[in-house]
């Protein structure tokens, strides 16, 4: 428990005191991004690393949550609280709706069902364009102030995005060490057993489902505050497909993975990009090279090859249930 | 001395964010000029993005890479066609690189989707994207667009083809996206209100590969048929036309971007007779514009068409502005105003200058594809001049109705 | 009347061109369990190999399809070879690597062949229309049909009368007691990577007449791919054939009656196949 303890403290600080090192409000916002990407992974971690339920549909409840949320406040003239409350469920819900259709199937049926979920999710957002604006998107005029506190500049919105993070990392760290997270993890591993145990396996994977698909919805808003703007390019299958590989590349089913998987995308896409025009191969080939030497992710295989090296892993066999 | 040398540290370092821009006046004159330049150069729209940096880099290298007397750097951005990464870019250019002004974005939603930054960062920006709003209903003081809007060449087109065509039953195509919409729209608004019916709409989505259920759907009574079509499809609608073998019995004529010199060297003689109305052509004959041209093609082995021509012309103006504040940039506010105010004759699309939403008031060519000397080139067959994004319609006028839409104005004589 | 036949003509068309598209997809899928996300990257691929072929050996436009898929195969047998085999058995890592494939294909292609659209003529001898019952049809069209259908029948005589076929459906069955029974799955593997691989890139010349070589080609594909294997089924042929086909007819006849569903029209029948039938209309029971 206090080695736990022990990183929270640190990772708090280090949030913390991440913009006072970075000085350029550049880079604070661009860990502002970073911060909103590493929950929008998490929360599909939670499905694919924690239920073994590979989705590739996620972006329809971080961007459907991103829509209500510009929606309610630009058109409906909604306060701004509310309409970020209203926009969290939405994305929930869409996520429930989508969880009964979705877990019909398994493991390829189910990854394709969730990609045809999310293209018409987004063909809507394209189409119907009374309603989102079509491809020019939606903007949100001026950036709200939760509870009264102005987040419109970079530092503050940081610190914000900061707290959102952290709440929800605890909650997802509780979550993967609560018995419904061993459930969960069963039955991804051994779903027949769990049947015989008498676990209801369905409704497991399906509130993780549901679950995933709210954390996704608060990473909308917050993209949707920091941006001011969202598209239809946040829905489509290329923004499934990136969160997914932030999970996968990190580690999937460890908690510090997708933060890992995020901060590399991030950078190579936004600041890579600047100094080399073949960011794209670059983003490939780390894909592939990844996989080959640490397909387990890159945190447990960082953490494999340095036991390695350091020759701890020759000692004696681990204690056991030791979670993520 | 000390002042040089803090500003080096600084860079470096990225701290202490306005300090590097509060050089004495002096000083000034012998620091570069910082553009900032946002384009597209990986992935579908990049064939555009490269012209468009191909376009600038000409004029600046031109001048040898000085205007008004002070070096220029540029700073490029690679946006990727997606919105996100463009103001992550910009905020990178603004905030680490201090740039004084910024030209592009291509895409539209691009472009919205940095509106309001531009604005709180007050930026003057040289734009290139063509939709409607943004020097319209929702205009942006620190933009300045020397291109068109997306209706600006459709409206005089219209008028030509009701006009001087005599043309009376028209269809339109084009990509269903704003850009398309909107040209579309200002077509049907001028053509109907001079006697025309548009019986037709069709709406492909961006990217389908096959437009067969489109030919299949064109009615065979049209007198002629705009082509509003973005990136290459153009070039793959008159291909598939001409497989159809309708290419000799549907007249087209063609928005912006639908037949421009970049798809020559993929159309081929299909392309021969084809009409379109763009803010620019590489045949334009001016002394400014031949060489232009001359160089593209010997520089870049490129026929310059609406991307190169776009930063181009966008140079000229900046160009023109930084002369008139002395090279004083850092002064925003009297930088914008001599963007604006710009009044040039000599860019490679001919006369430009502005109207109070910063949109260019300039010349609106009809061409036509011929084959000259083995080479494919749009014949300018006629000029309208001092054309605005609002035609003939007055600024107030125009305004109070609602932006052009797919439905707006609603098309009552289809069939 | 006119609208009907060349409606129903085209969604033939389609289908063809789709069933090269996906033949390919659905063996590799079918067989080695990874949906092969750089598949339109091969397509797109053997489009630009063809047509750089056909400019090395004077336009002749067959020895493009073969240069076409042969170049893609290649690159796909070096690919599972050295990469894709070493990752056998974790199969979210192979779709990873598929997709970085996909990523590193199509920006080298922007390299090589730049950004503007490349038009593959098809062989002068069909690149006009053909004129019946007072309608004009692009002979190209029927020429895609007839190669894909013979493809089609080339493939099932594989499947059905060769020891290599027997093999493959073996595998797609139950891949471990194939391996139980003496199959070596590696080579296996291998070989069906290459062939979907060179079905994609001979796909990519034969659909380069009407679509083009163009960057982006290989997203606007995928997702057909995608489309059509659902529909059908995963590591069945007949699924692959028909399809195509109903895709076809679903894509021409639903964005001509229903135009403002253009976005979804592909989508909304996936949904209700997935959530009715799984496995798609020919498919084995997706694990």
């Amino acid at each position: 428990m206090s080695r736990a303890l022990a990183s929270a403290v640190a990772l708090a600080v280090a949030l913390a005191v991440l913009p006072w090192i970075l000085g350029n409000t550049f880079y604070v916002n661009l860990s502002s991004q970073i911060l909103i990407y590493a929950l929008f992974a998490l929360s599909i971690n939670l499905l694919s690393g924690y239920a073994g339920l590979t989705s590739l549909g996620q972006a329809a409840y971080f961007g459907g949550a991103a829509y209500a949320c510009a929606w309610l406040v630009n058109r409906v003239g909604l306060d701004q609280t509310t309409a970020a409350c209203a926009a969290v469920l939405f994305g929930t819900g869409l996520a429930a709706l989508f969880g009964v259709l979705s877990l019909r199937a398994s493991g390829l049926g189910f990854l394709m069902i969730t990609l045809a979920l999310g293209q018409i999710v987004w063909g809507v957002a394209y189409r119907w364009v009374e309603l989102t604006g079509g491809d020019n998107g939606m903007r949100m005029g001026a950036r709200p102030s939760p509870l009264g506190l102005d987040i419109s500049r970079p530092m503050p919105f940081y610190y914000f995005t900061a707290i959102v993070f952290g709440i929800a990392l605890y909650c997802l760290w509780r979550l993967a060490r609560s018995p419904f997270g061993a459930s969960l993890r069963g039955t991804r591993d051994q779903p027949r057993r769990m049947r015989m145990l008498g676990y209801h396996v369905w409704l497991v994977q399906w509130v993780a489902f549901v679950m995933s698909g709210f954390w996704a919805a608060v990473a909308g808003v917050l993209f949707v505050y920091y941006n001011q703007f969202v598209s239809p390019i946040t829905l489509s299958l290329q923004q499934s497909a990136e969160v997914l590989l932030m999970s996968i590349l990190g580690g999937a089913g460890t908690l510090a993975g997708p933060i890992v998987g995020a901060i590399v995308i991030t950078l190579v896409k936004n600041v890579v990009s600047s100094y080399l025009d073949r960011w794209n191969t670059l983003l490939g080939v780390i894909f592939v090279v990844s996989v080959i030497f640490m397909p387990e992710g890159i945190v447990p295989g960082s953490l494999r090859l340095w036991r390695r090296f350091t020759g701890a892993g020759t000692a004696a066999p681990k204690p056991v249930a030791k979670t993520s | 001395m000390k002042q040089m040398k803090r500003r080096t540290v600084l860079k470096g370092l990225a701290a202490g964010a306005s300090l590097a821009t509060l050089g004495a006046p002096a000083i000034a004159q012998a620091n570069p000029i910082r553009l900032g330049f946002l384009t597209v150069k990986t992935g579908p729209l990049a064939s555009g993005g490269i012209q468009m940096e191909q376009g600038l880099m000409l004029y600046l290298k031109n001048r040898g890479m000085k205007i008004a007397g002070r070096p220029v750097e540029v700073f490029t951005g690679d946006t990727g066609g997606s919105p996100a990464v463009t103001r992550t870019k910009l905020q990178e250019m603004v905030e680490r690189d201090k740039i004084h002004c910024m030209i592009g974005p291509l895409d539209t939603a691009s472009a919205l989707a940095v509106d309001d930054y531009i604005r709180s960062a007050e930026l003057p920006t040289m734009s290139v994207a063509a939709a409607d709003d943004m020097t319209q209903r929702h205009p942006n003081p620190w933009f300045v667009r020397g291109t068109s809007t997306s209706s600006q060449c459709s409206q005089p087109a219209a008028d030509y083809c009701a006009k001087t065509l005599g043309w009376k039953r028209m269809g339109t195509i084009a990509d269903d996206l704003a850009y398309g919409h909107e040209m579309c729209s200002g077509f049907l608004r001028v053509f109907e209100e001079n006697g025309g019916k548009i019986v037709q709409k069709l709406w492909p989505p961006l990217t389908v590969p096959d437009y067969g259920t489109y030919i299949a759907q064109l009615k065979t009574d049209l007198d002629g048929l705009f082509i509003g079509f973005a990136g290459s499809n153009g070039y793959r609608w008159v291909h598939q036309l001409t497989e159809y073998g309708l290419r000799d019995k549907v007249r087209m004529m063609g928005g912006m971007t639908a037949v421009d010199e970049s798809l020559f060297k993929a159309m081929g003689d299909e392309a021969v007779g084809l009409l379109s109305a763009s803010w620019y052509s590489a045949a334009l004959d001016t002394p400014t514009n031949r060489k232009f041209v001359e160089q593209m093609r010997k520089d870049y082995d490129v026929e310059p068409g609406f991307y190169a021509a776009a930063t181009n012309t966008e140079a000229s103006v900046f160009d023109a502005a930084c002369q008139a504040v002395d090279g004083k940039v850092e002064d925003k506010a009297a930088f914008m105003k001599a963007l604006r105010a710009t009044d040039i004759k000599d860019t490679v699309r001919g006369p430009v200058k502005f109207d109070d939403l910063g949109d260019a008031i300039a010349s609106v060519y009809i061409r036509r594809v011929d084959k000259v000397n083995g080479r494919l080139q749009n014949t300018v067959i006629h000029t309208y001049e001092n054309v605005s994004q609002f035609w003939t319609y007055g600024e107030k006028a125009f305004l109070a109705n609602p932006v052009y839409s797919r439905d707006y104005p609603p098309a009552t004589h289809l069939e | 009347m006119q609208f009907w036949v060349i409606q129903t003509l085209n969604s033939f068309a389609l289908g063809g061109l789709l069933f090269l598209l996906s033949s390919g997809f659905s063996l590799i899928f079918g067989l080695m369990r990874v949906p092969n996300l750089a598949h339109g990257a091969f397509f797109m691929l053997g489009a630009y190999i063809g047509v750089s072929t056909m400019g090395q050996v004077g336009g002749n436009f067959w020895l493009g399809v073969i240069g076409g898929g042969l170049g893609v195969a290649v690159l796909g047998g070096v690919l599972e070879r050295f990469i894709l085999r070493r990752l056998a058995g974790n199969e979210q890592g192979q779709v990873l690597v598929t997709l970085g494939f996909a990523f590193i294909i199509a920006d080298l292609c922007l390299v090589a062949w730049g950004g503007d659209p490349i038009p593959v003529p098809a062989p002068s001898y069909v690149n006009r229309p053909l004129f019946f019952a007072g309608l004009a049809f692009p002979t190209y069209r029927f020429v895609v049909l007839g190669v894909a259908v013979a493809m089609a029948v080339v493939l099932h005589v594989v499947m059905d009368r060769t020891r290599l076929g027997a093999m493959i459906r073996a595998g797609v069955d139950d891949m471990q007691m194939a391996r139980g029974i003496g199959i070596k799955a590696s080579q296996l593997f291998t070989i069906v990577f290459c062939l979907g691989a060179a079905l994609a890139g001979a796909g990519g010349v034969l659909g380069g007449p009407i679509t083009s070589a163009y960057p982006g080609l290989d997203a606007d594909m995928l997702p057909l791919a995608l489309v059509v294997v659902i529909l059908g089924g995963v590591g069945s042929l007949l699924g692959a054939f028909v399809g195509s086909f109903a895709i076809g007819f679903i894509y021409n006849f639903g964005i001509a009656l229903f135009p403002d569903l253009a976005y979804v029209i592909l989508f909304l029948p996936m949904v209700l196949v997935l959530v009715w039938r799984p496995q798609g209309l020919f498919g084995r029971l997706l694990r």
